[in-house]
């Protein structure tokens, strides 16, 4: 049985239209992530799989029950953890985390192990007030909180924006952890790069889904060769690329800039061309393309 | 090589209370330069780009801005551009309405907001959005006209704070190009940003844990001598707290 099945998922918000018929299925176990920018629908399409909204059409299972007519029985099943931190203020660390473990029906100790790693970090601060808390210790404060219950399924809506490059790498080891225990996992997030860590991803944009599929599959995708071409200048590279008749597409990337080229046209061209605008010592060599580099395409693809 | 300088720091201390948020923090920010400033979350960036700004004062240690020293914030005010992770323009008003309220607040003439409206809603290709309220813009629009507000009295300096969190990719790119165009005119960027391929763009990045400088270098050189593939790579190395209190 699919932990999750989403058939033909609209919603609208006035003339909005947030999601526009989506269908997507997520396995028992899998860790199965969301990858797009913000106002792409992830939002709403977590909260109807929270069971908060119901969809304007299609219709969404969780462990084969309907979010719509068997949400009560549902909400046991579901750890949830909103993009904005919502746990209360006012109470300390141990509070918030009893409260939730009571409104559920059980204790900290009951599921103390699936906690433990987690709640360990944050353990010297349980008489703080979770107001007072750091954005880390926020963070893993609501994931304690959500998964007291013992959930088959954690929504974890962008858990790690507007977080740290170290802090995110914690919360993704975290992840992995809670995956090994057999909990299965949506995420979403707005940073491509944290696509690599998932089984597989939907990549979603303007309500609708462009791809799903394992970040492998998705790279494999690309159907274009890709160069990376750099220069210490990389502004005049840039304005250099965008000026010859031999480049398709040019998009900074890091540290180079991602190079499509016409068919009939190979790199010692592209560099002698730059040459002749006066850019020497350039360098081109194929390259694999990552997540970003196909969400580029289909974007421009849509458009 | 003697190059002008936009910003200095030297051993700028900032204390809340027993705590120490900015640890004898000293570096140079040059002219016309895209500088990229780092850090863990409570690192202690918000704290000196505060001061920078001219929000908040030093405990101790010199701060000068455009010339200025940090003893004088409003006259570092009305030199530098700002702008916020958080979208900071007023939604009910129109494109045009916003950048004269903005251009008014900085002391520009209305010949000058006109002509200056004018050549920047052509450059970013913005003409046929004049009238427009800014709540009707699509998010992508928004975050660039934010930046275009921020940099619409010429400032010496730009502040920007997490300009592209959430943005989609080709946005993203379109904003970082907004960012090279303007560093090639000769106005200073700094800049902080969660996105480590963005860390890349910059000319040289800083990257701050628990209130200290731990490297400061241009992007290739920091990777040469901490033997790191990117950036990202070496954040992660260097940038971890050692206590777990984040």
């Amino acid at each position: 049985m699919a932990a999750v099945e989403a058939l033909n998922i609209t919603h609208r918000y006035g003339r909005v239209t947030a999601l526009d018929d989506i269908s997507f299925n997520v396995n028992e176990g899998e860790l199965f992530g969301f990858i797009g920018p913000d106002g792409a629908g992830k939002t709403t399409l977590f909260r109807i799989a929270a069971t908060l909204i119901i969809p304007a059409g299609g219709r969404m299972t969780l462990f084969g029950l309907n979010t719509v007519s068997r949400y009560r029985e549902l909400r046991n099943h579901i750890g949830y953890m909103p993009g904005r931190f919502s746990l209360y203020q006012d109470l300390t660390v141990e509070e918030n985390l009893n409260f939730y473990a009571t409104i559920f029906g059980t204790t900290i100790k009951e599921n103390y192990h699936l906690i433990e790693l987690i709640y360990k970090q944050i353990e010297p601060f349980r008489k703080r007030q979770a107001g007072r808390l750091s954005g880390g210790m926020k963070q893993k404060l609501a994931l304690s909180c959500a998964l007291i219950h013992k959930p088959g399924i954690l929504i974890l809506d962008e858990p790690t924006t507007g977080v740290d490059a170290v802090s995110r790498t914690e919360f993704w080891e975290m992840l992995a952890n809670l995956k090994s225990e057999g909990i299965t996992i949506i995420v979403s997030t707005p940073y491509m790069d944290e696509a690599l860590r998932c089984d597989r991803i939907a990549l979603i944009q303007k309500g609708k889904l462009l791809a799903i599929d394992t970040p492998f599959n998705i790279r494999s995708s690309y159907a274009r060769k890709l160069y990376a071409v750099s220069h210490p200048d990389r502004y005049r590279l840039l304005i250099a690329l965008r000026s010859l008749p031999q480049v398709i597409t040019s998009e900074p990337f890091g540290d180079s800039v991602h190079v499509v080229l016409r068919d009939d046209v190979l790199p010692p061209e592209v560099k002698k061309a730059l040459e002749e605008t006066g850019l020497h010592g350039v360098s081109i060599a194929g390259t694999m393309p990552g997540i970003e580099d196909v969400f580029l395409e289909l974007m421009q693809k849509e458009q | 090589m003697d190059r002008e300088m936009a910003i200095e720091v030297r051993d700028l201390v900032k204390r809340f209370g027993s705590f120490t948020a900015n640890d004898r923090l000293t570096f140079d920010v040059y002219k016309g330069e895209i500088f990229g400033f780092l850090g863990a979350n409570g690192a202690g960036k918000t704290t000196a780009m505060r001061i920078l700004c001219g929000l908040s004062r030093p405990t101790s240690g010199r701060v000068t801005v455009a010339g200025i020293d940090s003893g004088n914030p409003e006259a570092i005010k009305r030199r530098i551009g700002y702008m916020s992770q958080r979208f900071s323009l007023y939604e009910d008003l129109t494109v045009n309405e916003n950048l004269e309220l903005y251009g008014g607040i900085y002391g520009m003439t209305m010949k000058e907001i006109r002509q200056r409206r004018e050549e920047l809603l052509q450059r970013l290709s913005f003409t046929g959005y004049c009238e427009t309220l800014i709540q009707a813009l699509p998010l992508g629009l928004r975050q660039k006209l934010a930046f275009a507000v921020a940099v619409f009295h010429e400032p010496e300096i730009v502040f920007l704070d997490e300009p592209t969190s959430g943005v989609d990719p080709v946005t993203r790119r379109q904003f970082w190009e907004m960012i090279y165009e303007t560093a090639s005119r000769g106005m200073t960027v700094f800049v902080t940003t969660h996105y480590m391929d963005e860390a890349e763009y910059c000319d040289r990045i800083t990257i701050m844990s628990e209130g200290r400088i731990v490297a400061l270098d241009s992007p290739s050189a920091l990777r040469e001598q901490h033997g790191t593939a990117s950036v990202e790579e070496l954040f992660v190395k260097i940038a971890r707290p050692k206590n777990t209190n984040s």
